[in-house]
């Protein structure tokens, strides 16, 4: 045989082997062909391929293990147990960029399905080289590296900890400055997800220098980038009062309040999460973003929104009002209660429902203003329904209770009141008659229309245990007014007055 | 009397019984009886007077018991009436005193209270001012934000209308060949139109599109040295010689590619006398004197001990500390505390007297009564 024979058998063989595993590749994209491949042993025979003499047949071989990993977590845990993560991160280091990223997509599959494979990845070794691949000059790869750091950091807290005692933060962080969107998307979510388990690692990342980076990439155009940004800014604030002020520091008011206006759902979503996660923490911070205008652009972006991202905007206007009666009331001038009522009764989730009941509870609680702005806008009969249908769910019924009570509590405005005499279950009605005698006292006019409208009427016909504190609040209301009157609208007075007229005898001359 | 009666009926009795004189004894007998009966009637009679007026005189001293006694208690309950009276009186008297200082001490409790309210605790007015201002930041707010939403929409559509037209160009393009000539009216010339559409007048200004060359599909070439990975243009030439580009011969007398390239590309061949550099010499001896200087430890020359030394002036060390003490001025402290360094022997003077007051805020004047 010549010579070129025998390299013409290892042609042959080399162009069968870069055929079937450009076919495995492209078979995996599709899910339904999954299972078939798997079934076929499709793991056992790409494992001998990563180790090929040929570079282009290694990388796709990762590539196509990447993409059957990504699938399901069974095909990533026979990755795991098929011994292919220390060979990948051993060839890892000295490969091409296009294996890099192949490799790094196959530790990014596996990792992102449950904490225990993320960890059989952090045991094999393989979080030094993602932070080496991180180094590298390619924005790919630095893309992939990201990528797989950010899905082991998602889990706990834990893992977190070990990608970033891998030193991978101050990479992060440079990656962030590099001029490619996509590198910057992925760092930032990266970001996100290692500073959101705990405040230590939050300090990290901004020991790191990250808060500076991440205020001016919200004025970028690109929405994806702003969701990420805006998703690690509110992860940072939200661990401590130290933490939100130094991301407050960073000057992001009033320029994350024009994400608030963002035509993508998701940025206006993390913008209110974000104002949300400042908002909570002391009154002073409330104050600032007031101050800035935030509350206005919040109740605004709660119009044009609907279903879930309305959500951290409700419990943002909930936190500010719940500080101190300022800032309640600068949440009523900010026409914030009729967008509250509004979300109250148009949302169908109850989670939703729950959270508006609690705003409005908060907003109403303080004192006899802020219940009448509350109640003037129609919301307790909503309440109060909410309170009593059996649909809703059980944390429903407690929030629309405590926010029913507080503001009755308060409230004197006693049109808003009087429809509750009719239909409220006991326990709130010894709140209304308590209400309407403390006010009525004092108001003739009030007395008035409180008999014209009826209210005296039902009022009598309660029937509370005598010595109780609703029989207490019936007889101060009863001496409001002269006997006579009490006596006309006590129920039963027309049979006693028939039954005088049975037993009258009448004057015969 | 009655004895007496009884005496003469005894005498007569014994008597008529003495006498044997019956009829003298029955007549006495019958007088007595009618006497009997008249004296037993006026016996009954005056007992009655007597009784009558025995309970005249009895009725007369109770009578003047009982003025005597009503006297006493009319006196008695007067008294005791005139005492309540006047337990009364103080009581009611007092408790208008009392109304009284009440109300007084609520009027000023009220006064003291609103004052102190607004003067330490809340500040009506700056509350509302303070709402005021929020409005009105919110206002602002909402309309810069109404303005940007509507310059990101204005920049989209002229995105879109960008994107439409050049879509439309690239149609124009494409459909070159449907422009009209001048024997065959095109598709969107048609002569019974009034005037061409416009898509005739954007075909007009189209530029045809020329021929796609048709893409080389790369197979994959199984040479076993093709394994050189990166041919994209962002990683650096492996090869020392390009690869030869496929393009047909330009028209015209040029020289074979390969023949210019090598010729291009060709390695510098250097004589001896370049290769050196010209201040070798110059070279050599600053390298003999570095290596020489290596080992020093003094760079100083050695002089001998004579009066070169004494004229020596000693320049203190910029970090050794100095008298004026110029590191710690602006960083730990603005104004010196220590009297021994000030300039004149006095310190600065307070313009006012400070206002004691002042050391008071925040905290209340009165404790309980007590007074601070």
């Amino acid at each position: 045989m010549s010579q070129r024979q025998v390299l013409q058998v290892f042609e042959q063989y080399q162009k069968a082997r870069t055929q079937f595993v450009q076919m495995v590749a492209e078979l995996a994209t599709r899910p339904q062909n999954i299972e078939t491949l798997q079934n076929a042993g499709v793991m056992s025979l790409l494992r001998p391929l990563l180790l090929d003499v040929v570079p282009t047949i290694q990388q796709t071989a990762a590539l196509a293990l990447g993409r059957l990993a990504n699938y399901n977590d069974d095909l990533a845990e026979a990755v795991v147990k098929g011994d292919i993560l220390p060979q990948l991160v051993y060839s890892l280091a000295e490969q091409n960029r296009f294996y890099k990223k192949a490799a790094a997509f196959v530790l990014r599959a596996v990792g992102k399905h449950s904490p225990q494979l993320a960890q059989a990845i952090v045991d094999c070794g393989a979080l030094d080289t993602l932070v080496i691949c991180l180094e590298d000059f390619d924005p790919g790869v630095k893309e992939a590296a990201a990528w797989a750091l950010g899905y082991i950091a998602r889990h706990n807290a834990e893992l977190s900890q070990a990608v970033v005692d891998a030193g991978a933060v101050p990479l992060l962080v440079l990656c962030i400055q590099e001029p490619e969107i996509a590198l910057k998307r992925i760092a930032a979510s990266a970001l996100s997800d290692i500073s959101k388990h705990s405040p230590e690692l939050a300090q990290t990342v901004v020991d790191a220098g990250a808060i500076a980076h991440l205020a001016q990439m919200i004025l970028n155009p690109d929405a994806k980038l702003k969701r990420q940004v805006l998703s690690a800014l509110s992860q940072i604030a939200k661990h401590s009062v130290d933490l939100a002020e130094m991301v407050v520091e960073a000057e992001i008011f009033p320029v994350v309040l024009t994400c608030l206006k963002d035509r993508d759902e998701y940025v206006k979503k993390n913008a209110s999460t974000l104002i949300r996660e400042i908002a909570k923490h002391t009154p002073e911070l409330s104050q600032l973003i007031v101050n800035a205008g935030g509350v206005a652009a919040v109740v605004d972006c709660l119009g044009s929104c609907k279903g879930n991202t309305r959500l951290p905007g409700i419990m943002m206007l909930g936190y500010v009002a719940a500080h101190s009666e300022n800032l309640a009331m600068a949440v009523i001038i900010s026409k914030g209660v009729p967008q509250l009522s509004v979300c109250l009764s148009e949302e169908p989730e109850d989670h939703i429902k729950a959270a508006a009941a609690w705003a409005l509870g908060q907003i109403g609680r303080h004192t006899p203003e802020h219940a009448r702005a509350v109640a003037v806008t129609n919301t307790l009969p909503v309440l109060l329904s909410l309170y009593m249908s059996t649909e809703s769910s059980e944390d429903l019924q407690v929030k629309s209770k405590k926010a029913i009570k507080n503001i009755l509590q308060k409230c004197t405005y006693l049109p808003a009141l009087e429809p509750f005499l009719y239909d409220a279950p006991p326990n709130i009605l010894k709140h209304v008659v308590g209400q309407f005698s403390k006010v009525l006292p004092h108001d003739s006019k009030a007395r008035r229309l409180f008999v014209t409208s009826g209210g005296l009427k039902k009022v009598q016909e309660i029937k509370a245990e005598p010595g109780s504190l609703l029989q207490e609040y019936i007889n101060s209301i009863n001496n409001c007014y002269p006997e006579e009157i009490v006596r006309y609208y006590s129920p039963g007075y027309s049979d006693t007055l028939l039954q005088r007229v049975d037993s009258y005898q009448p004057l015969i001359n | 009397m009655g004895q007496e009666r009884e005496q003469m009926k005894k005498e007569l009795f014994y008597s008529a019984l003495a006498s044997n004189a019956s009829r003298v004894l029955t007549e006495e007998m019958r007088q007595i009886s009618v006497v009997d009966q008249f004296r037993k009637k006026e016996n009954d009679v005056a007992i009655k007077i007597q009784s009558w007026f025995r309970g005249c005189k009895v009725r007369a001293y109770i009578r003047f018991l009982h003025k005597g006694v009503t006297v006493i208690q009319k006196w008695w309950r007067g008294f005791l009436s005139r005492q309540h009276y006047q337990l009364v009186v103080k009581i009611a008297y007092y408790t208008m005193k009392m109304n009284l200082y009440n109300t007084m001490a609520v009027r000023i409790q009220r006064r003291w209270r609103g004052y102190r309210i607004r003067k330490y605790c809340f500040n009506y007015y700056y509350l509302k001012e303070y709402l005021r201002a929020v409005s009105e930041a919110n206002d602002a707010i909402r309309e810069a934000l109404e303005e940007f939403a509507e310059m990101k929409e204005r920049e989209e559509k002229k995105a879109e209308l960008e994107r439409q037209e050049k879509e439309r160009d690239y149609q124009a393009r494409k459909m070159h060949y449907l422009l009209s000539t001048k024997q065959i009216p095109g598709i969107y010339n048609s002569p019974f139109r009034k005037e061409p559409d416009p898509w005739e007048l954007r075909l007009q200004k189209a530029k045809p599109l020329t021929h796609r060359r048709p893409k080389v599909k790369h197979k994959y070439t199984i040479d076993l040295d093709s394994w050189l990975a990166c041919t994209s243009s962002r990683s650096f030439p492996r090869s020392g010689i390009l690869p030869p580009i496929n393009r047909k011969q330009c028209q015209g007398p040029f020289r074979d590619v390969a023949e210019v390239l090598q010729q291009r590309y060709k390695p510098l061949e250097a004589t001896l006398r370049v290769e050196e550099p010209i201040n070798t010499l110059q070279e050599a001896r600053e390298l003999l004197w570095r290596k020489e200087c290596m080992r020093n430890i003094n760079d100083n020359l050695f002089l001998p001990f004579s009066s070169y030394h004494k004229n020596e002036k000693y320049t203190p060390s910029v970090y050794s500390p100095c008298k004026y003490d110029a590191d710690s001025y602006r960083h730990q402290h603005f104004r010196e505390e220590n009297p021994k360094k000030w300039v004149n022997a006095k310190d600065f003077q307070t313009v006012l007297p400070s206002f004691e007051l002042f050391s008071k805020y925040g905290k209340l004047y009165s404790k309980a009564g007590q007074i601070l």
